[in-house]
């Protein structure tokens, strides 16, 4: 049995999405710059897309551009805003210890180049409060850019509350929503968000594209020079068969989305109650406030990448927050944010299942998990000094 | 291409010498939780023969798939012949491991190396302290 359970990576293109791209392979393959008639009907099939993503946010379609993905959203979005505080002397940035390297990355290259940064800690409930934000805004703040849900644990931002203290502070609030698109109820307007990167693959669409929202009034520096697309902001031709994928998956998902996170919440609070019975385990992330999809659990006295490895053959795909999957000596720092020790950071487990998954799948999972930790755990010196009492549990 | 090779996976998948020896001639142990990786090698010596060998390793893979093949290299060999042990001979016996995941063949000589090492102290045999390394000062851990 294949059990695709790492859905926070990406996801399967819908079947509705791959046949919307098709025909601008096929029929309308002009360049939407060209000015005749082949070019128009693309043009016109883009402008389409535009609003159609743009009703899902509750913005108008003016407020859209599209991009490669969520990564050049998030760095648009923060750079714009940075270099618009500077000119008015602002260059504090306030966001959170947990974002995703897109947005970590992009303040700690504005940092190398004297802006301020304050990263709001994310122990307390492996969430963060509006009150955190409002205490940390100054009145050289320029940007606050919170994460809508994480996308290793989990954890759904109060993002409305968090609109609101920037909008009466007065300070640009950018949120990457990559993990809440298509998954989440959005309103932009409503939740007094400035700024809202989204990518297309994690909603069942193409991957290779994404759209970043920002408020009218609100200006963009480029991160892509060039020709004038995307009203001048991002150049570059339009992957059109990737932006009516990414419009016709999000339409679907926000079509669906009640209906889809009643069955993919199910499946969730199974499987969290299933694997919480394994002994010296935590479940990662806001308990509550919490992704559809997310499980994700740190197991004691093994290693992740081995247990991804176990998984695979048993035809599990799963992810982990193990240095050994990293690529680099640290686990993630997702989860060293939210206080948990390296020890146990590298053993971590990260599920996310999707409304394709099925209950004999979550059943498989449920009989597997266990069976893989206890094998590896058998052979590893930390249980044993646990087991014996040489060693103090952490979980 | 799969990340590792066929030797890697079965030597994972059905790691040989998996267990503890309750009275080992000599233990070593590197490594550290913190950096993901712990290696234990319980080693029963005879007559100058690594008699048994046993492992338990915290690690990923290539760590357990490591330790695996580097027992079945050493079991039954002199310890004049185990003390030449490489990480390379271990990697080249796995017919290769991924350039990141070479410190896993390096933590498994270091691990026969440190049981050696406590075999010596414990019967009072004079060695060159030179022939083993110092692994609280690896680059893996820099610690």
């Amino acid at each position: 049995m294949q059990v695709y359970a790492d859905n926070a990576a990406t996801t399967k293109i819908s079947e509705h999405a791959l046949k919307a791209m098709m025909p601008c392979f096929e029929t309308v393959y002009g360049n939407p710059s060209s000015l005749h008639t082949v070019g128009q009907e693309a043009k016109e099939v883009l402008e389409d897309a535009r609003a159609r993503v743009a009703k899902c946010l509750g913005c108008e379609a003016r407020e859209i551009i599209f991009t490669s993905g969520g990564s050049e959203a998030d760095n648009q979005a923060i750079l714009s805003a940075a270099y618009y505080g500077a000119r008015k002397g602002k260059k504090h940035i306030i966001s959170t210890a947990f974002e995703h390297h897109a947005v970590l990355h992009t303040l700690n290259k504005l940092e190398k180049e004297g802006f301020e940064v304050t990263l709001l800690d994310v122990k307390d409930g492996h969430n963060v409060t509006a009150q955190q934000v409002q205490k940390a805004i100054r009145e050289d703040t320029c940007l606050v850019t919170c994460m809508y849900a994480n996308n290793e644990i989990g954890s759904i931002l109060p993002i409305a509350e968090i609109g609101a203290v920037c909008k009466a502070a007065g300070v640009p609030f950018h949120t990457d929503a990559v993990q809440a698109a298509g998954h989440l109820h959005i309103d932009v307007k409503a939740q007094n968000i400035d700024m809202l990167s989204l990518s297309g693959h994690k909603f069942h669409g193409p991957r290779g594209v994404g759209a970043l929202y920002v408020r009218r009034g609100i200006p963009l520096v480029n991160v892509i020079e060039g020709g004038a697309q995307e009203r001048g902001k991002r150049a570059g031709t339009e992957n059109l068969p990737a932006i009516v994928g990414m419009a016709a998956a999000l339409e679907d998902a926000c079509a669906n989305l009640e209906e889809n996170n009643r069955k993919v919440t199910a499946m969730r609070d199974k499987l969290i109650a299933g694997l919480s019975k394994i002994p010296h385990s935590a479940l990662n992330g806001d308990i509550v406030n919490r992704l559809p999809g997310n499980v994700s659990f740190c197991f004691e006295g093994i290693e992740g990448e081995a247990l991804l490895l176990l998984l695979d053959m048993k035809g599990i795909c799963a992810s982990s927050g193990s240095a050994c999957t990293s690529g680099s000596l640290d686990p993630s720092h997702v989860l060293l944010a939210i206080g948990r020790v390296h020890d146990v950071a590298h053993g971590s487990l990260r599920l996310s299942v999707c409304h394709y998954n099925t209950d004999e799948e979550i059943d498989h999972i449920l009989t597997s998990v266990p069976e893989v930790v206890q094998t590896l755990r058998n052979m590893s010196p930390v249980w044993r000094d646990l087991q014996n009492g040489d060693r103090e549990y952490i979980l | 291409m799969a990340l590792y090779s066929e030797v890697v996976m079965d030597h994972f998948m059905h790691p040989r010498n998996v267990g503890v020896i309750e009275d080992a001639s000599g233990v070593g142990t590197v490594g550290n939780a913190k950096c993901g990786d712990i290696m234990k090698i319980y080693l029963k010596i005879e007559n100058d023969v690594i008699v048994d060998v046993k492992f338990e390793t915290f690690g990923c893979g290539s760590a357990i798939a490591s330790s695996s093949m580097a027992t079945e290299m050493i079991k039954g060999k002199p310890i004049s012949e185990a003390m030449l042990l490489t990480n390379q001979a271990v990697a080249e016996a796995l017919d290769g491991l991924p350039a990141h995941k070479l410190h896993c063949s390096v933590l498994a000589e270091e691990a026969i190396k440190s049981a050696l090492k406590d075999y010596y102290d414990k019967n009072g045999i004079a060695y060159d302290k030179s022939l083993f390394p110092d692994c609280e000062h690896c680059a893996h851990c820099g610690e």
